[in-house]
C-alpha cells in the first residue's frame, strides 16, 4: 500500500502540508510499513488537498482531505479495508463523485502529474522517462527527430501556435557553431497556471524535451527562464537538474554518447513583456526586457547573437511522448490544423476549477459544462475569457466554438497559453476589459508610442465609463485607438493588448451603452453606478455607521439605520463592514 | 510617489540585514562568482541576490555591483527600475501580496486590497510605520481556484472575504509580539 499527497502550490495553500504531516505521524504509530510519498498536482484544484491511496494496483482518490479527516480514512480504509465513500472523488472500481472531471480528459502533457514524485528521478524513469532521449541518441539522426516533430503537427503552446518542428529546422539550418535552447517558463498571463503545474509535478519531462531539442538543432546549452513568483517550481527544477546530471541525462557525454547538453535556470524578475521571445532574450542577457524588431528571428540571431530556439513548457513536455508513441499517435488527435491536446487552466465562476487536458476539437461548452460542471451557485454562464490579456471574451452564444487555433482566432480571442476564466452574470464586461487593459498598460515596456500612450488613453476612457463619466462618442474613440495600437506596435504585447476591449465591444456593446447612456451597470459591479440602500434585515449594530467616511449613514443603536444617497460616495466601505448582508447595491 | 532614493541610512533594512544593522559593507557579495563562464548576463542575478539579502536594493549596493562588474550605473538603475520584482525602498517584516489575477479580480480582489489598506492605514506599495507589513499587489500567483488569494511571506491564504482579514493580520501581529517578548 502506498499513499500519495498532492503537494503543488494550490495543494499547499489548501493545507496539504498539514495533511501530509498528519498522515506521516499517524501512520508511523499504526502501520509503519505503509509508504507516504508526495506528488505534484492532479489538476483538481477545487478539491485540494488530494490524497491518493494505491492498493493492489487499485487507485482511490480522496478530495478535500484536510488534516482532521486523516484519522477516519486511516481507520476505515487503511486499517479496515473499507474506503470512505462520501469523500471519494475517484476510484478505479467505478466509485467516486467527480468522475466526469477526469473521464473526459486525455492526458499527454499531464501524463505524470499527480502520479509520480517530482523530487525523485527514479519515479520518472519507472514510468518510461528518458526513453525518448535514449532512443534519439541511439539513432543519432537529428533530421529524423525534426521530421517526426513536424509530422506530429505539434504547434507552439505558448500562444502563437507556430509549428514546433519548423522552428527547430530553422534553428538547425541557421549558420553558427554555438546554438541555444530556451524554455519559456515565464507564464505571465493572469489566470494561467498550467506551466507552473507541469514544472512542479513533472520537471524531468521538460528537461528531457529540451535535451531532445538540443540534440535535434545541434545545441549544447539550454536555459529555463522561469518566473520568480513560482518558488516551488524553481526549487523542484533545481533538484531535477541536479538529479538528471547525476544520472547522466544532462551534462557532458549524455548516456555514453558524444552529445552534451547543459541546462541553466534563469529567474525572471517580473515583467510580462518577457514572454515575448526577443524581450526574454534581452532579459537573460541581463538587460531591460524590451523587444526588438524581427527579423532577424531568434532562430537565426538570438541569445548572445547565436541561433536560438525558444519553446514553452507545455511544448517541451509533449516532445518525449511524441517520440515514444510516434507522430501518428499524436496527430490522430485533434482537428485538421491543430493536433494533439491542450491543457487549460480553468478558473473564475466555474464549479470545478483546475487543470484539464482535452483533445483539440472539443467545444468550449463541453469543457465548461461537461468536464467542469458548469457555473458555480447555478448562475448564468455569460462568457469565457481566453488567452489572458492578449486574448478576448467569447460569449456564451458562441460556446459551441471548437478548440483549435483557427476557430478561436475567428472569434477575436486567441488560444494563448490556455488560461480560461469563466464569467457569470455578475461579471461586468466593461470592468473585465478595463482590468486587462490596466494590466497591459502597466506592463507595456514603453518602446512603442502607440502601446505606451495608446493603452493609457484607452484605459482612461474605460475607467471613465466604469465611473459613470462616459461620454457620447467614447466607444468610437475606443475602437479607433484600439485599431491604431494593434497596427502600430512592434511586439505581441501591443498588437494584442486591445483584444479584450475589441471583443467585449463586439459581443457586449449593449453593456457599454448602458454604462454611458443610463449610468447603470447591468452586472451590479461598477461601484460608482450603484445605489446603496440599507435593507430591513439591518439590526442596528452600527458597523456601517462607523465605517462610512462620508457620514451618510444615520440611526440609533439596535434600530434600522438609514443611508442618505445624496451624501454617499460609493466607496463600498459599509458593504464590506456589514456582517448581516443588510446593504443592498442596485 | 516619493523619490526612489530616500535617505535610508538611518532606517532599518529588510529581514536578512536586521540583526546587523548598518553592516552593509561587511556583507560583501562576490558578484564575479555569479557569472557563468565566458558569458555575460550577470546583472539580474546579482540584483536578485542583493534583494534576497537586504530585502531591497540600496544605492550603496548598486555602486558595489558597478565597482565589481564594471556595468554602468545608469544601466543598473535602468534594469532595477524596469522589473517589478526589484524594490528600491526597505520593506517590512511581512510582505503582503494581494493577487490581482483575472480569477481573483472577478472574485473581489479589489475589496481585499481596499480592506487591507483601511486596516493597515497605508496604501499599496507602502510599509506600516512599525515596519511589520508591506502591502503589494501581484499580477497572478497561479492559485486561481482559491481566489481571492493573498500571500503573506511564503504562506498563501485563499478563499478570503474582506471580513476575514482582521483575523489573518492578528495572527502575524501576535506572532511578532511573542518573538519580541522571548
Amino acid at each position: 500500500m502506498k499513499i500519495l499527497v498532492g503537494l503543488g502550490t494550490c495543494g499547499i495553500a489548501a493545507g496539504a502540508e498539514d495533511t501530509y504531516r498528519a498522515l506521516r505521524e499517524q501512520l508511523a504509530q499504526r502501520q509503519p510499513a505503509c509508504q507516504v510519498s508526495e506528488t505534484g498536482c492532479l489538476g483538481m484544484c477545487y478539491r485540494e488537498p488530494l490524497v491518493e491511496i494505491h492498493e493492489d494496483g487499485q487507485r482511490f482518490l480522496y478530495g478535500n482531505l484536510t488534516a482532521d479527516k486523516v484519522g477516519r480514512v486511516l481507520d476505515e480504509h487503511v486499517s479496515g479495508g473499507r474506503p470512505v465513500e462520501e469523500w471519494l472523488v475517484w476510484a478505479d472500481d467505478g466509485r467516486g463523485a467527480e468522475r466526469e472531471f477526469l473521464a473526459r480528459q486525455h492526458r499527454i502533457v499531464l501524463r505524470n502529474c499527480g502520479r509520480i514524485n517530482p523530487e525523485k528521478i527514479g519515479e520518472y524513469l519507472a514510468v518510461g522517462g528518458y526513453e525518448a532521449l535514449a532512443k534519439v541518441l541511439r539513432d543519432q539522426n537529428p533530421d529524423a527527430v525534426i521530421s517526426e516533430i513536424v509530422e506530429s503537427g505539434l504547434r507552439g503552446r505558448g500562444g502563437a501556435g507556430f509549428l514546433t518542428g519548423m522552428k527547430w529546422r530553422f534553428t538547425r539550418l541557421a549558420p553558427g557553431h554555438r546554438k541555444y535552447v530556451i524554455c519559456n517558463a515565464d507564464e505571465g498571463d493572469p489566470g494561467a497556471f498550467m506551466d507552473r503545474s507541469v514544472l512542479e509535478s513533472d520537471p524531468q519531462s521538460v528537461l528531457e524535451g529540451m535535451a531532445i531539442a538540443g540534440f535535434a538543432i545541434g545545441s549544447g546549452d539550454g536555459y529555463i527562464y522561469v518566473r520568480a513568483e513560482y518558488p516551488k517550481a524553481i526549487e523542484r527544477l533545481t533538484l531535477a537538474i541536479a538529479q538528471a546530471e547525476e544520472q547522466h541525462f544532462l551534462g557532458d557525454g549524455i548516456l555514453g554518447s558524444g552529445f552534451s547538453f547543459h541546462v541553466k535556470l534563469k529567474e525572471g524578475a517580473g515583467a510580462f513583456v518577457c514572454g515575448e521571445e526577443t524581450a526574454l532574450i534581452a532579459s537573460i542577457e541581463g538587460r531591460r526586457g524590451m523587444p526588438r524588431v524581427r527579423p532577424p528571428f531568434p532562430a537565426t540571431r538570438g541569445l548572445w547573437e547565436s541561433p536560438t530556439n525558444i519553446n514553452n513548457v507545455e511544448t517541451f513536455a509533449n516532445v518525449p511522448w511524441i517520440l515514444v508513441h510516434g507522430a501518428a499517435a499524436f496527430n490522430s488527435l485533434g482537428t485538421a490544423n491543430s493536433k494533439g491536446t491542450k491543457v487549460f487552466a480553468l478558473a473564475g465562476k466555474v464549479r470545478r476549477g483546475g487543470l484539464v487536458e482535452v483533445p483539440m476539437g472539443i467545444s468550449i461548452r463541453e469543457i465548461v459544462h461537461d468536464v467542469c460542471g458548469g457555473i458555480k451557485e447555478g448562475k448564468e454562464f455569460k462568457a469565457v475569457q481566453m488567452g489572458g490579456p492578449s486574448g478576448g471574451c467569447i460569449p456564451a452564444v458562441l460556446q459551441d466554438t471548437v478548440i483549435d487555433y483557427e476557430s478561436i482566432n475567428k472569434t477575436g480571442a486567441i488560444m494563448g497559453s490556455g488560461g480560461l476564466v469563466v464569467m457569470d452574470e455578475d461579471t461586468c464586461m466593461v470592468d473585465v476589459a478595463r482590468f486587462f487593459l490596466d494590466f497591459t498598460q502597466r506592463e507595456s515596456c514603453g518602446k512603442c508610442t502607440f502601446c505606451r500612450v495608446g493603452t493609457k488613453r484607452m484605459l482612461e476612457i474605460l475607467t471613465r465609463i466604469t465611473e459613470g463619466q462616459g461620454q457620447e462618442g467614447d466607444l468610437e474613440l475606443l475602437e479607433n485607438l484600439a485599431n491604431l495600437v494593434k497596427k502600430n506596435s512592434l511586439c505581441g504585447l501591443g498588437q494584442t493588448a486591445p483584444n479584450p476591449v475589441l471583443t467585449t465591444l463586439k459581443y457586449f456593446r449593449g453593456e457599454y451603452e448602458t454604462h454611458i447612456g443610463n449610468h447603470k451597470c447591468p452586472a451590479h459591479h461598477c461601484l460608482a453606478l450603484l445605489t446603496y440602500t440599507i435593507t430591513e434585515t439591518c439590526n442596528g449594530c452600527g458597523a456601517c455607521l462607523r465605517a462610512c467616511p462620508a457620514g451618510a449613514i444615520t440611526g440609533e443603536r439596535k434600530q434600522l439605520h438609514h443611508l442618505d444617497p445624496a451624501k454617499c460616495t460609493h466607496c463600498d466601505a459599509c458593504y464590506r463592514a456589514c456582517r448581516y448582508d443588510s446593504i443592498a447595491k442596485n | 510617489m516619493t523619490s526612489a532614493f530616500e535617505p535610508v541610512r538611518s532606517q532599518r533594512r529588510g529581514p536578512a540585514a536586521q540583526e546587523g544593522a548598518d553592516l552593509l559593507v561587511h556583507r560583501k557579495v562576490d558578484f564575479k562568482n555569479l557569472m557563468y563562464a565566458g558569458e555575460k548576463g550577470v546583472l539580474i542575478p546579482a540584483l536578485q541576490r542583493v534583494q534576497d539579502l537586504d530585502g531591497y536594493i540600496s544605492r550603496e549596493r548598486m555602486h558595489e555591483i558597478h565597482r565589481q562588474s564594471g556595468i554602468p550605473l545608469s544601466q543598473i538603475y535602468g534594469v532595477a527600475t524596469f522589473y517589478s520584482q526589484f524594490r528600491l525602498r526597505p520593506v517590512g517584516k511581512h510582505i503582503i501580496r494581494v493577487c490581482h489575477g483575472t480569477a481573483c479580480h472577478v472574485s473581489g480582489a479589489n475589496g481585499i486590497t481596499k480592506s487591507l489598506e483601511e486596516r493597515l492605514k497605508i496604501i499599496t506599495g507602502d510599509t506600516t510605520p512599525d515596519r511589520l507589513f508591506t502591502l503589494e499587489t501581484v499580477s497572478c500567483l497561479g492559485c486561481c481556484s482559491l481566489a481571492p488569494v493573498v500571500m503573506i511571506g511564503k504562506a498563501t491564504h485563499g478563499n478570503l472575504k474582506p471580513g476575514d482579514l482582521g483575523k489573518v493580520l492578528r495572527q502575524y501581529r501576535q506572532a511578532g509580539k511573542e518573538v519580541a517578548e522571548e
